[in-house]
Parts: C-alpha cells; sequence; structure tokens
C-alpha cells in the first residue's frame, strides 16, 4: 500500500491535435516545443510541483515516443519521487477487454486502478493544450471551501469570442446553473479552462456510471459534466485571472510564442518562485556573430546566429547564416536557415534546412490578397533547395517537400 | 573501451593561488567559464564522455561552491548506483594539517583508492580548459604498454602555468627525461595535467613518497621515476588553455569567439555537460545591439553589447555599453553604464551611469556580489 495522496493530478495527453498539422504528426500536442525551450507539458507539470501535487499520471495514447522519452523518470520537474512522482499511463491490455481510450472520461476511467493505488480525496483532471501559470493548491482549497463535487477553473474572455468557448453560466455564488458549449449566444463570458478538480468519491461514481451507458461519448465535457449538474451535485466555478492560451491550433501557438516578446506580457517565464521547468539542452552559450543583428526576440542555448532576427523565437542549437533574414517567426531545435533565406510569419519544426535564397511566409502588410495571409509551416527533417517558396499559410512536411516550387 | 576499467581522479585545487581573485571563494574546479559552466565541468564530461563512471574529486578547501555545484552528480550522469560521483574532501586522522600536495592528497584518500575495483587511474587537473578524448589516450597507454602515460602538448608553456615539466619524449614515444620549470625559450613539451597509470603503481609510488617523507608530485612522484618506470608520452593536439592568471582567463574566454574553437570545445559528439538552471532563454529588447558576443541562457539585454561572455542571467540596461567583457551569472548591469575590458564575478550590480575602463593586458575584477 503506498502512503496516501491528498491530490492526484491526471494530464490528459492522449489528443492528437490535429489542427496543428504537420507539428504534430509524429508527436503528441502536448510534446510540441514552446517558447525558446519547453514544451507545452512543462506548464501543466511545472504548474503540478509548483502546486505542491507530487503524483501526477500522465495519459498517453496517440504518438507517444517523444512524448514518453521526455517525461522520462519525471527529474527535470522534480516528479522522480520514492513513493509518487510521475507515471506515463498508456492504454493496455487486460484479461477480458481492451480498449483505446475511447474519450476523456474514459481514460480516467481506464486508470481507476491507478488513482485507487493512492488513496485520494481529489482528483485535478489536466489537459497538456495550454500555456499558463496556475496554482492549483488554491483552487483546490476553494474546491474544499466550497464543498463542491466539482469546480471548474473559468477565464473571463472578450463577450465577442465568448462563442469558441465552453461556457460557464453561474450565480453570484459562482455556483454553476448551465454548460453551454460553444454558445451561439453566449449568456456569460466565463470560459472553461479545461481544469477539473473533483472529489474522488464523486467522480468515480459518474466515472462508473457514464461507462455504463452506451450511449455516452465517454468525455468530460460532453457527458461527465452535464451528468453531474442534472444529478443536482454542487459544481463551482473557480475563477483564474492571468495569462492562458490553447495552443491547439497554428496561429493560437504563433501568437502565444509572439505572446513572450510583448514586454507587457502577464506571464513571466523567468520568475524564481514559479518556475518553469524542462529539460535542458547540453549545449553552450549561443553565439551572435559581428554583422548579425537581433532585437525584441528569445534566443536558447546552442545558437549561431549571423544573419537578422526580429521578434522571433530561435529554440536551441539554430543556425541563421548570414544574410539570412527570420522576421515574427518561430524557429525550432536545430534548424538551419541557410544564407540569404527570408523567413517571415512561419514556425520551422526541428531539425530542418531552409536552403539559400527560399522565401518561407510572407508580412500580411506585403500581402495584396489579405485573405490569403496566414502563418507558413514548415515540418520537422525538411531539407528545402535553394530558393524554394513556401507561400503563406502553406503547410510543408518531408512527404510533400517534392511540390514545394523554387523561384 | 574497457572506461569502466579506468577511475577518474580530478585536483579540484590545484594552482589556485594563480587566479586569486577568482578562487579567493571558491576552489579552481568551481571557476565559472565559457558562459554557464565551471572549470570542473570540463574534466568531468571529458571523463564520462569516454565511459568513465567513477570519479572521485579532490578538494581542499572553500568547496561549499564546488559541492553546490556538483550536487548528486545527476548532470553528468554521474548519479549512480553502481560507482558515480565521490567528492573527497581533506582527511586528516592524525594531524590538522589539510593536504597541500597531489601526493599527500592522494595518499589521504589511500582507502578510496584501495577499495576501488578499477583496474587504472586517470589523474586530472582541473585548471584547464580542453576537449579530449580520453579513450584514445587509454588506448595508446595499452598499446605502448606503458607503466605511466603523460599527455602533453607541443608548442610554448602558457605564462604563468605554475612549475612547468617539461618531457623530453624519444621517437617512440617514450619520456626519457621530465624536467620542472626548465625556463626554456620557444616551444616544448609540456605535461598539460593528465596522467594514467595502473592503480596498483599508484598506490605503490604514493605509499613510496609517503615513507620518503617526498610529496612533491612532479618532483618526487614523476620525476624520481622516469627512468625505472616506461613513461610514455601522449600528444594532444587539440585547443587547450590553462587559465593560470586573470589575463589567461580573460583571453581563454575571448577565444570562445571563433567557430573553430567553440566546434572543438563543444563537440556535440562529446558534449560538455554542467549544472542546469532551469532559466528561460536569452531575450533580447528593442533596439539592443549585440555583435561577436556568447549570450547564455536568463540574460536581459537592452543595451549594447560587443566582444562579450554574458554568463546565466545577467541584465543589461537600456543604453549601456559593454565592450569586450566576461560578465558572470546573474550580475546587473543598470542603464547607462559604459564598461570596457571588465570581468565581473557573480551576482555584480552596477548602478545607473556606471563607468569603468580596463586595458587588454589589465581588465578590471569586480569581486563576487560587489555594488559598484
Amino acid at each position: 500500500m503506498l502512503p496516501k495522496q491528498e491530490v492526484v493530478a491526471m494530464l490528459l495527453a492522449g489528443g492528437q491535435g490535429s489542427r496543428l498539422g504537420v507539428l504534430t504528426k509524429k508527436l503528441a500536442k502536448p510534446a510540441v516545443p514552446y517558447g525558446g525551450k519547453y514544451r507545452i507539458i512543462d506548464f501543466p507539470l511545472s504548474n503540478c510541483v509548483n502546486s505542491g501535487i507530487e503524483t501526477v499520471g500522465v495519459l498517453t495514447q496517440y504518438q507517444p515516443l517523444i512524448l514518453n522519452e521526455y517525461v522520462g523518470s519525471g527529474q527535470p520537474w522534480d516528479l522522480d519521487r520514492m513513493n509518487a512522482g510521475v507515471t506515463v499511463l498508456p492504454p493496455y491490455q487486460r484479461s477480458k477487454k481492451s480498449d483505446w481510450y475511447k474519450g476523456t472520461a474514459n481514460a480516467i476511467y481506464q486508470n481507476i486502478p491507478y488513482i485507487e493505488r493512492y488513496n485520494p480525496d481529489y482528483v485535478l483532471v489536466l489537459s497538456g493544450d495550454h500555456i499558463y501559470k496556475m496554482d492549483y493548491s488554491k483552487m483546490i482549497a476553494y474546491h474544499k471551501k466550497m464543498e463542491a463535487a466539482c469546480t471548474i477553473a473559468a477565464i473571463e474572455v472578450p463577450m465577442e469570442e465568448a462563442s469558441r468557448f465552453g461556457i460557464l453560466n453561474t450565480d453570484q455564488d459562482s455556483v454553476i446553473e448551465e454548460f453551454d458549449e460553444k454558445p451561439k449566444e453566449p449568456k456569460s463570458n466565463q470560459a472553461s479552462m479545461g481544469i477539473y478538480v473533483f472529489t474522488w468519491s464523486k467522480l468515480r461514481q459518474y466515472l462508473e456510471e457514464d461507462e455504463a451507458n452506451p450511449k455516452s461519448s465517454n468525455d468530460f465535457g460532453h457527458d461527465v459534466l452535464p451528468a453531474m449538474l442534472s444529478a443536482g451535485e454542487k459544481m463551482v466555478a473557480y475563477r483564474f485571472e492571468g495569462y492562458w492560451k490553447d495552443v491547439g491550433t497554428i496561429e493560437s501557438l504563433w501568437e502565444s510564442n509572439m505572446d513572450l516578446l510583448n514586454p507587457k506580457m502577464q506571464m513571466d517565464l523567468a520568475q524564481e518562485d514559479w518556475k518553469i521547468y524542462s529539460r535542458n539542452p547540453v549545449m553552450p552559450p549561443h553565439y551572435i556573430a559581428k554583422g548579425a543583428r537581433v532585437q525584441n526576440s528569445i534566443v536558447a542555448e546552442g545558437g549561431n546566429v549571423y544573419g537578422t532576427v526580429d521578434f522571433s523565437v530561435l529554440f536551441a542549437g539554430v543556425y541563421i547564416a548570414p544574410g539570412a533574414v527570420v522576421r515574427d517567426s518561430i524557429i525550432m531545435p536545430g534548424t538551419r536557415i541557410e544564407e540569404n533565406a527570408v523567413v517571415q510569419y512561419a514556425i520551422v519544426s526541428e531539425n530542418s534546412v531552409i536552403g539559400k535564397g527560399s522565401v518561407v511566409g510572407e508580412r500580411p502588410e506585403d500581402m495584396k490578397d489579405k485573405s490569403a495571409w496566414g502563418v507558413a509551416v514548415v515540418g520537422d527533417n525538411c531539407t528545402l533547395a535553394p530558393n524554394s517558396v513556401i507561400p503563406p499559410k502553406a503547410m510543408v512536411d518531408s512527404e510533400t517537400l517534392e511540390e514545394v516550387e523554387t523561384k | 573501451m574497457n572506461g569502466n576499467n579506468v577511475l577518474g581522479i580530478i585536483f579540484s585545487n590545484v594552482h589556485e593561488e594563480k587566479l586569486r581573485e577568482l578562487t579567493e571563494i571558491r576552489t579552481m574546479g568551481s571557476v565559472p567559464f565559457g558562459g554557464r559552466y565551471r572549470l570542473i565541468d570540463f574534466g568531468l564530461s571529458n571523463m564520462v564522455n569516454s565511459g568513465i563512471n567513477k570519479v572521485g574529486v579532490i578538494t581542499k578547501a572553500n568547496y561549499q561552491s564546488l559541492m553546490d555545484h556538483l550536487g548528486s552528480g545527476k548532470a553528468w550522469d554521474l548519479s549512480r548506483k553502481r560507482e558515480g560521483l565521490f567528492l573527497l574532501p581533506p582527511f586528516s586522522a592524525n594531524s590538522s594539517q589539510y593536504s597541500s600536495s597531489r601526493v599527500e592528497a592522494l595518499s589521504s584518500i589511500r582507502r578510496f583508492l584501495q577499495n576501488s575495483k578499477e583496474e587504472y587511474v586517470a589523474l586530472m587537473d582541473a585548471d584547464f580548459v580542453c576537449n579530449i578524448k580520453f579513450s584514445d589516450v587509454m588506448a595508446a597507454y595499452l598499446d605502448k604498454e606503458a607503466d605511466m602515460t603523460i599527455v602533453y602538448r607541443y608548442g610554448e608553456v602558457p605564462s604563468g602555468l605554475p612549475a612547468p615539466l617539461v618531457c623530453d619524449v624519444d621517437p617512440d614515444g617514450v619520456i626519457q627525461d621530465v624536467l620542472i620549470d626548465p625556463k626554456l625559450q620557444g616551444a616544448c613539451n609540456y605535461a598539460i595535467g593528465l596522467t594514467i597509470l595502473r592503480r596498483e603503481l599508484l598506490l605503490e609510488l604514493v605509499d613510496d613518497c609517503v615513507s620518503r617523507n617526498l610529496y612533491d608530485f612532479k618532483r618526487d612522484f614523476i620525476q624520481r621515476n622516469v627512468r625505472r618506470l616506461r613513461v610514455c608520452g601522449y600528444p594532444f593536439t587539440g585547443y587547450i588553455r590553462h587559465l593560470c592568471s586573470i589575463n589567461e582567463y580573460f583571453e581563454a574566454s575571448m577565444s570562445l569567439m571563433q567557430p573553430a574553437v567553440r566546434a572543438e570545445l563543444f563537440n556535440a559528439e562529446r558534449p560538455i555537460y554542467t549544472k542546469v538552471r532551469d532559466d528561460m532563454p536569452a531575450r533580447y529588447g528593442l533596439d539592443c545591439s549585440v555583435q561577436n558576443s556568447i549570450v547564455a541562457d536568463g540574460c536581459v539585454i537592452e543595451g549594447e553589447v560587443e566582444n562579450c561572455i554574458l554568463f546565466r542571467g545577467v541584465h543589461v540596461g537600456r543604453g549601456s555599453q559593454v565592450h569586450n567583457c566576461v560578465i558572470m551569472q546573474d550580475t546587473k548591469i543598470g542603464p547607462n553604464c559604459q564598461l570596457n575590458y571588465v570581468i565581473t564575478d557573480k551576482d555584480v550590480v552596477l548602478k545607473n551611469d556606471r563607468s569603468l575602463q580596463g586595458y587588454q593586458s589589465y581588465p578590471i575584477f569586480i569581486s563576487k556580489g560587489s555594488i559598484v
């Protein structure tokens, strides 16, 4: 018997993240690189340890290789603990019936034995696709104070964007009266952040009921939460203020990286008492050559910059050749931008080469047809021939490389 | 490579008197170098990269910062159930004397040496940086059927290197004689501070030295035995810098701006490991200008930086001009400062509008935690 843990966190990391296109072709979404040295999963994992939660189950399913390797023993997050720590939980075969994770609720359901080993009072359910810093211990304290069965973190979003989110309609005591999944006419602007605290005995009961219901899609948002609400369980909203961004699309991933360059950014990654931990690359500091120009950018270790870098995020080991220009872009680890290539409003994934004189992306102000504009994306391990042209909004990976046009 | 059969010993405290400014509060091994490293990282990484997985680090005094840096050895993959990293602080049962020479230090860890199972021992000083393929040295040692192999370099003896050991190597690579500080002009074969020998032989030679009250490593341990044993030389031809004066330290730091030096020293196949700090990547502000500089994680640059090494967490304020400087960890340079040829130790604060001007031959040194 393991020692009791008051809280067990379950991190849903199995999603494909299909809206990230080529970036998640060989990678689960939580493993997507972010902010020069992080991966998305570093945020919930670091928030857990910083909040004093030391038992974290990471539920994986889609392309788990890199994610599994990255999480490893959990040592970078101090989650290699004697009796707790991080555990990767893929779907597994049983003696009677085996299944993939059918939905978010089913993923937790299949891992009830894992949770029960720690005999927790509360279970924190997290997802691996948001960038934010949050003290979960405050949310759990609120859950206890409110004597709720379920507490959902909510953030105020602009009213005009509210129809993109799951909206929580509450009374003045923050007790949830109604869920509106992407409502056409939102009644409030309190959006669910996809962070839930459950009283474990309650969650267990509803997970079992949900599993017994053959019509259920076994999803938290669609099935379990509405079932709890209609059964009259006390569900409350926990208001969160601060930076929170869903990075599930190319645009939002790009924007969220660019937010780091904004001096008015609410979230400080340099904050000493709430560090975001990650696996650090073993590389020397980066080098900025004579004649290079680097402004308003973030540059990680191991890079060599000879060209111009403006409003960009450069990951570890990136090479920017003389005469190359990188603007408003994200260059992921190990990628080379060769001489006189111009990369603008683009995301270039890991270990790619942008050949000499190539043009990737375009500035919106230089576009005649503004509606055709979008962030250009080059997948991992792509070697673009010299003078290649990747138009805005285009997406290339190693399989579609042959279709790329040249000047 | 029979790496697992080699025990690494690093003397973390040698030649400290030569780099007084930086070693006043720390051992030689924990002197910061290259933006994010400590000198001992190079020795440890060289050993680990060639398969050595047991390393003893000999310390003498002021080893708090070294212990803090090394921790469990995890960053060098030396936190092992079998073998791993061993910190060997001074141990003296009979006298209150600290071990002041390598021979004395080796004799004080006799039990550790005795109980180790490795057949060979690599003895390494911590006062130089290089990236050496240890396994090649080991292969040469075995190939030559040497009793002892001394790694040397052909070139001018680095100025300030205390009591350089100059080797007379015959065409077969056998060392016929060694001279200590012969005051030679021009190039010669000088020992870099890395010696390999059998563990049994090491114990024998140490015991012999101690029994005769002879404690000088170069004179009594090596020179006295050079004719009696088969001592071979291994020529190291790569990049190496001995940091035996503040000027050498400065020059070695500046040499990192050369791409070829970085490519060799930070060889991706034999990386240099160090303790991680989980800083965010460096941030460059609007209107900053950075030229020919090395910048580590956690830096925030809003001013002008040229020919500098900025360690982790350095801030350069708006309107400041920082040229030809080595700025160590967490130093904060306020707005509108002018610095030229300055070395700041960790945690220095330069308030607004400060101006400091050193010279290439005499860089100004500002000690740890100073507020200017």
